[in-house]
């Protein structure tokens, strides 16, 4: 299966470190933003932003949880594998905050959309922004668009868009597999 | 293994290891799912389930509705007393006759032991067996083991306690099979007239002196005398069974050692437990009655993953 490399953990860092200034433009003290990781692949995504935040900009007091949306999906009964879930941790009320939802890859668009449907499990968010890593563009099945991403690319269906993240933070990698 | 074994529960007898962990970990989930501020999910919208209830029951159909009804499922109540069984219909043809109304889904409760499995084999929807006769009630022994489970960790190598009327009671016996299959040490105490046959063939042993039984285990789960099912007097009156086997805060202080209780319901105060003891620290009554909600939803969901979705073409 060939493998195509987009991107290594020098311009994962320099990607991190930009969307986080892009997420301080627009929420400046972060006094009413969640920022709130994806199950399950978006949590990755969402602790190294979270160290960007705590390692340049300490004085930040951000808010945060973890959402798993899977009891949300559009595709239960759909395939002969048991959807399994993972656990949520968002322990207060989201009701009035400006929510940013942090997830690696956006395909689709259907898991945001059923994000975005458990997310109301939690209060009546003031605003839902999107932060993604890889942005496959051109494959929407729903009109979902990202306010913050890292690249885009453009893939066949049949492609895998793969993100790896190291435990020592070195070989972070994101590729194709065709 | 991300699948149940079974298409159906009919007891705790037909399920693996891997089907308990797989219940649990859903029922985590789902019991942080029950306690956000909308606790409602919408995975079983497309599902309808019929409670078909032929004996009593208060918390059992109270919880199982509750479960449906955060599952976002469509939910029809049936009781026998009122029904047209009382006109001279079988339990087959009622079924079936509920069934025709494309119901996807059925929660039995019978006083036959076996009845969930005859219902399977002469319907084609999924059953799940809220308790049959003395034979099984599989979610409760679910719900009892979860419970201990989040308090004291895995129950490999745990002493567990059950006290009371083993002889008629399909909580014990499922317990019996659940705790087998997650390792646990099972003893019971109770009159020895109130000890099923063959008990030790289920790696049962009995205590008959509960202070002794209380000093060994780490959890103790109080079951209530079933006088409906006796058919005869096993034991000479409650006064006696109370002082002999009647769990007061005198025996537990006793035993110098924090013990987890739990009570199926529902409870006979002054009989089996004391009113002190209920409302103690170390018992977890109101926790499993929150993860029997929990458990129910997992076990409906995992079972409703395996109904295949078809949208009628017609």
């Amino acid at each position: 299966m060939p493998i195509k490399v987009l991107l290594e953990s020098k311009k994962i860092n320099l990607i991190l470190s930009r969307l986080v200034c892009e997420l301080i433009e627009n929420h400046k003290d972060f006094n009413d933003t969640v920022l709130i990781g994806l199950q399950p692949r978006g949590v990755f995504l969402f602790n190294e932003i979270i160290k960007v935040f705590k390692n340049k900009h300490p004085d930040l007091n951000i808010k945060s949880g973890i959402l798993d949306f899977t009891f949300f999906r559009d595709d239960f009964r759909r395939s002969e594998k048991t959807l399994s879930a993972n656990s949520s941790q968002i322990n207060f009320t989201i009701e009035n905050k400006r929510i940013v939802l942090i997830d690696d890859v956006l395909f689709t668009g259907r898991s945001i959309k059923a994000a975005m449907s458990a997310i109301d499990s939690y209060g009546r968010p003031k605003s839902i922004e999107l932060l993604v890593l890889v942005d496959r563009r051109f494959k929407r099945e729903i009109p979902v668009e990202a306010n913050y991403y890292g690249t885009k690319i453009d893939t066949f269906k049949g492609d895998k868009v793969k993100v790896v993240w190291d435990k020592k933070n070195i070989n972070n990698k994101v590729f194709i597999e065709s | 293994m991300n699948k149940l074994s079974v298409d159906h529960l009919h007891g705790i007898k037909f399920l693996n290891k891997s089907d308990i962990s797989l219940i649990f970990d859903t029922a985590s989930n789902f019991k942080e799912v029950i306690n956000r501020p909308i606790k409602k999910v919408p995975t079983l919208r497309d599902i309808t389930i019929a409670n078909l209830f032929f004996e009593n029951s208060t918390r059992t159909k109270i919880s199982f509705e509750l479960a449906q009804k955060r599952l976002g499922a469509d939910v029809v109540n049936f009781s026998g007393s009122n029904s047209s069984l009382n006109k001279g219909e079988s339990l087959i043809d009622t079924v079936n006759n509920i069934l025709a109304m494309k119901v996807d889904m059925i929660v039995l409760r019978h006083p036959n032991p076996g009845s969930s499995i005859l219902l399977s084999k002469h319907t084609n929807s999924c059953i799940i067996n809220a308790g049959d006769g003395s034979h099984e009630h599989p979610t409760q022994a679910l719900l009892d083991s979860f419970s201990i489970f989040e308090k004291i960790g895995d129950l490999k190598g745990k002493n567990i306690l059950i006290v009371g009327d083993i002889l008629h009671s399909r909580v014990a016996l499922s317990n019996f099979y659940i705790l087998n299959l997650l390792g646990a040490n099972i003893k019971v105490s109770c009159p020895l007239s109130l000890v099923p046959r063959d008990i030790d063939k289920l790696n049962v042993s009995i205590e008959p002196n509960i202070e002794k039984a209380l000093k060994w285990c780490d959890a103790v789960n109080i079951l209530r005398v079933q006088r409906e099912r006796m058919l005869k007097s096993y034991f000479p009156d409650n006064r006696e069974y109370s002082m002999l086997f009647g769990l007061d805060l005198n025996k537990i202080n006793h035993v110098k050692k924090d013990i987890l209780i739990l009570h199926p319901g529902p409870i006979n105060r002054g009989v089996e437990i004391t009113s002190d003891v209920v409302e103690s620290d170390n018992s977890i009554i109101l926790d499993q009655v929150e993860n029997g909600v929990a458990i129910r939803m997992a076990i409906m969901y995992l079972l409703a993953s395996k109904l295949n979705f078809t949208i009628d073409k017609s």
